[in-house]
């Protein structure tokens, strides 16, 4: 009788499963209309400069001493790092923020209104010790910070 | 999702806190051996009055159960914050708050 009920609740599920593939097909659900497209090329990108070059078109960014990176110089545990960026840099664009060494280095972009400070907190995971970079889009121009992360125990490990 | 936001002198500091595996796709189940699929947000926005002021997107690399912090400019007190994620899975969440 469980293991029957297990069965029937499986079913069900791989039918409902199937229905929203079939759904999405046919273009019924479309959850990207309403959120903007992800950047799949930037995201799956295996070094720093073809992230960058993939998400904002050039992978030269000035160093720029008006942005300021806060993350710890040590972690302890690489699974959770707390980096801050954050700039006083008129008409800024958009926040990225990259790990060099982890296998994908982009790890969070974020389009700014003009109605929003330019300062995005966020946490992320670090494979091992690295450079992480926080790149700003200011005026149609890329002005970058970074900091060294070392990485005491990895965060993408199993 | 939790969120919190306080109103700064006309500046709303919006902390957000998702419960959310952000499993990467490349880890492995210890017993079985298999991999475990990626999910993982791909998508937070914040909107401010119907208006999209932060539209974020996220890679695997951002830690499990996510925290994000962001400060929006010119509230005022009843105005209406809409914060929402979206992961690779279709699963998605909303929340309305009104600033105090």
């Amino acid at each position: 009788m469980q293991v029957d009920l297990k069965r029937r609740l499986f079913l069900k599920g791989s039918m409902a499963a199937g229905m929203a593939t079939v759904a999405a097909a046919a273009g019924l659900l479309t959850p990207n209309v309403v959120m903007a497209a992800w950047p799949q090329g930037a995201f799956e990108a295996k070094s720093l400069d073809n992230a960058l070059n993939s998400l904002l078109g050039s992978a030269s960014a000035a160093k720029s001493h008006d942005i300021k990176i806060k993350a710890p110089t040590i972690a302890e545990n690489g699974s959770v790092v707390n980096v801050v960026v954050q700039t006083t840099m008129p008409d800024v664009e958009s926040i990225s923020i990259l790990a060099e060494k982890n296998g994908n280095p982009l790890a969070f972009t974020v389009d700014l209104s003009k109605s929003v400070d330019a300062y995005v907190k966020t946490r992320i995971k670090l494979g091992k010790t690295s450079r992480v970079v926080g790149v700003v889009k200011s005026g149609g121009k890329l002005y970058s910070a970074e900091q060294v992360v070392k990485v005491t125990v990895g965060g993408c490990g199993g | 999702m939790r969120v919190n936001i306080i109103n700064k002198n006309g500046q709303a500091h919006v902390r957000i806190l998702v419960k959310h595996p952000m499993e990467t796709g490349l880890r492995k189940d210890k017993d079985s051996g298999k991999i475990i699929p990626a999910h993982f947000i791909k998508h937070v926005s914040i909107e401010h009055k119907g208006q999209k002021v932060i539209n974020a997107r996220c890679g695997v690399a951002v830690s499990k159960d996510p925290f994000f912090y962001f400060k929006v400019n010119d509230v005022a007190t009843g105005d209406s914050i809409k914060i929402s994620w979206e992961d690779n899975l279709g699963k998605a969440e909303s929340k309305e708050e009104s600033i105090a």
